[in-house]
């Protein structure tokens, strides 16, 4: 079987970008259920802090296929 | 483009799972070589979704009355999407009438090339090509930067880069950090999660078509049931598509929402 190695490794340094994704929709989720009214002014925070995360899986995806 | 290229598999028992080359189809103008390469698929899928969008906005706006027809409730209730849950809830209510157009052609442009990856026979998604991507990332990048020099002068840099109330001692550190964080990553980021979510998509949904070809063509007789499991998957998956594609759209353009707003504003 052939394949590259640095495949695995980016399985693996996925996990803690979707960790920070999970934490990040758990408190969003939390504070919108503790006040719904809360909604709209969460909602961009929840995004950027998606965002700022989901930057680390992305540059690991790319370093798997450039390294 | 960097060089995106997975190894193909071993294919001892002969099954080719689908590689990053089936994504680059051959050229539409073959002739048109000389002249300059590129035209394939994605560029006529692009010429496509222009005018898709455009007819419909223009017929959806030519006949206006004080109650709405459907395609003219249709065509206001998305352009309001984008106008009041993107545009005023984050630009802010002061001045964000400027960048309307803006993000309306973004968020529209996105959508239609993204879902051409979930139309039956289109099925390719033109912003699985990194060029599109970046392309549009680009746009966003100098805007912001632009409207930040604007509106502060030189001393946006300052600005973007010195966050208030950090203590002198780790100062340093933080500046290095903010500007590879907001001048470097960021662009890269935001053109790389569109690519890379709509790429990754259309290669599930080519690897579960392939095994469920190979299952039940070419597999022995008992491993054939196996191939109603991949399909069901790919079904789900393509289903599962459709949602990514829309919430892409959506991110893409309420971060370009966020940065706008984060040049505008006074404070970092």
């Amino acid at each position: 079987m052939e394949g590259n190695i640095n495949l695995v490794g980016y399985g693996l340094s996925a996990i803690g970008g979707a960790i920070g994704v999970g934490l990040v929709f758990a408190a969003y989720i939390n504070g919108v259920a503790r006040q719904p009214e809360a909604q709209r002014v969460l909602q961009p925070i929840a995004f950027l802090g998606l965002a700022l995360t989901e930057a680390l899986a992305i540059l690991g995806l790319v370093f798997a296929f450039v390294l | 483009m960097i060089a995106l290229a997975l190894p193909a598999a071993a294919n001892e028992g002969g099954f080719v799972p689908p590689t990053l080359e089936d994504m680059h189809l051959p050229e539409i103008l073959p002739w048109m070589a000389p002249y300059g390469e590129g035209f394939g698929k994605q560029m006529l899928l692009v010429l496509l979704s222009v005018v898709l969008i455009s007819w419909f906005f223009i017929v959806a706006a030519r006949r206006r009355q004080l109650v709405p027809g459907k395609l003219q409730y249709l065509g206001e209730m998305s352009y309001n999407f984008v106008r009041n849950s993107v545009g005023k809830d984050i630009i802010g209510e002061r001045d964000f009438k400027p960048f309307v157009p803006l993000l309306f052609a973004l968020f529209f442009f996105i959508l239609v090339n993204n879902l051409f990856g979930s139309i039956p026979l289109i099925q390719m998604p033109t912003t699985s090509h990194v060029g599109t991507a970046y392309a549009l990332a680009g746009i966003v990048y100098v805007t912001w930067i632009v409207l930040g020099i604007k509106k502060h002068g030189i001393g946006y840099f300052k600005l973007a880069v010195v966050p208030s109330g950090v203590p002198k001692a780790i100062l340093p550190l933080v500046v290095i950090i903010e500007i590879i964080s907001t001048f470097l990553v960021r662009p890269v980021t935001h053109s790389l999660r569109l690519f890379a979510t709509m790429l990754a998509g259309h290669l599930i949904i080519m690897l579960a078509a392939a095994g469920t070809q190979f299952l039940l063509v070419d597999a022995d007789f008992w491993l054939k049931p196996l191939g109603i499991l991949t399909l069901a998957g790919g079904v789900g998956m393509y289903f599962f598509e459709i949602l990514i594609q829309v919430l892409q759209a959506y991110v893409f353009v309420l971060l370009t929402a966020i940065y706008i707003q984060g040049s505008l504003a006074e404070e970092h």
